[in-house]
């Protein structure tokens, strides 16, 4: 991901566009990563609600897995599972 | 400009937004709504907007406390909504007058001279309730419905709301990110972060905690507390457990 330089920039830092943050991913922040098991999963959709990324994907009220681009790892969505259908691994070290 | 939901020059905002500084953003937001307000009354604008205002506990507590104070006696539409992390986070874990007794921070190092924070937090939420206005609340991340129907709520009384959000933090308060929600359930079964709402000067408890969880139980779980488990300290935790059975007492009375 490149930055724009300050001359780039709109007089006074405006931005011009909102809801940019799409195009900036903060998967890459990520230590840990949440590992779904679809069979275990029920829907409950707890996971979705505690997610501070918005990173849990659902179709028609199921969800359907999770978002890498943007998920940073922090594991709420593992602790929060009744289900344990979450797993974390270490994605590098 | 924009540093809060994401890194400048992008934004997570999907609506307009202006960044201001700490001192001033709930004058900043009286400002808007009041050109609303005329916008409107010219026939300009038809809809009806929202207006929100966003600030840290450093922000709110200290930092803009008199603008914060100020927007809300003259009455303008808003909804004000403090995120509590009980810390100057963003400058590397400075303490606030949201911190609690005992924390240790960078400006109350625990060690030989004091045990942490000396002093017992400021309590904010009462401090706007004292200032009559329709809507104020107490709210957290763990008990998400309740936190919606309070946002939802403010934003349908006219005039200004306030909402108080405890927002744990990994880094300041020591703890592993995923214990967040754990975290922030167990701040509100201790009674050290009660849920409840105001309305038009009405206290209403909003959740009554199920569980016996004391001070020590929650503080146990955090760093930022670890050196009042040794020796003498161990009179701050019984401190702070006092301070709170007096707050929550204090608040019972009043709801019921
Ligand atoms: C007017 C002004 N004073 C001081 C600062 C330095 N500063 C930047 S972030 C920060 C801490 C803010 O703490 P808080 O409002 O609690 O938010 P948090 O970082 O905890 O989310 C301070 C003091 C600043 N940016 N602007
Ligand atoms: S919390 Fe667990 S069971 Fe519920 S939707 Fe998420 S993964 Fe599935
Ligand atoms: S690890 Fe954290 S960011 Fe990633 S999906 Fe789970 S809750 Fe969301």
């Amino acid at each position: 991901m490149t930055k724009p330089g300050w001359r780039d920039l709109a007089i006074g830092a405006i931005l011009e566009k909102g809801g940019t943050a799409l195009e900036f991913k903060t998967g890459d922040w990520r230590t840990y990563k949440p590992i779904w098991s679809q069979e275990k999963c029920t829907s409950c959709l707890f996971c979705f609600i505690y997610c501070p990324d918005f990173c849990i994907e659902i179709e028609d009220g199921k969800m359907i897995g999770i978002n890498y681009d943007y998920c940073k790892g922090c594991g709420i969505c593992k602790e929060i599972c009744p289900k344990q259908a979450i797993e974390m691994i270490l994605e590098r070290r | 400009m924009e540093v809060v939901s994401t890194i400048f020059p992008y934004t997570a905002w999907n609506v307009p937004y202006i960044h201001s500084a700490f001192e001033n953003s709930a004058a900043t937001i009286s400002g808007v709504e009041a050109a609303y307000k005329a916008f409107k009354k010219k026939g300009k604008i038809k809809k009806k907007l929202n207006f929100i205002a966003f600030g840290g506990d450093g922000g709110t507590y200290d930092i803009g406390f008199q603008s914060l104070s100020g927007a809300m006696e003259r009455g303008h539409d808003i909804l004000y909504v403090c995120y509590d992390n009980e810390v100057y986070m963003n400058t590397g874990i400075q303490r606030s007058s949201a911190t609690p007794m005992g924390a240790h921070t960078t400006t109350s190092p625990a060690g030989r001279v004091i045990p942490g924070k000396t002093q017992f937090r400021k309590d904010l939420t009462e401090i706007m309730t004292a200032h009559d206005i329709p809507y104020v609340a107490q709210a957290a991340p763990s008990h998400w419905l309740d936190l919606t129907r309070k946002v939802e709520k403010a934003l349908s009384i006219k005039g200004p709301t306030f909402i108080n959000i405890l927002s744990p933090c990994p880094l300041g308060w020591r703890y592993p990110p995923s214990q967040t929600i754990e975290i922030s359930k167990l701040a509100v079964e201790s009674r050290f972060w009660p849920l409840y709402e105001v309305e038009n000067g009405k206290h209403k408890l909003t959740y009554k905690p199920k569980k016996e969880v004391s001070m020590e139980d929650w503080m146990k779980l955090q760093g930022r507390f670890r050196h009042l488990f040794t020796g003498k300290n161990k009179n701050v935790i019984k401190d702070c457990q006092k301070q709170v059975d007096r707050k929550w007492e204090k608040l019972w009375t009043l709801q019921s």
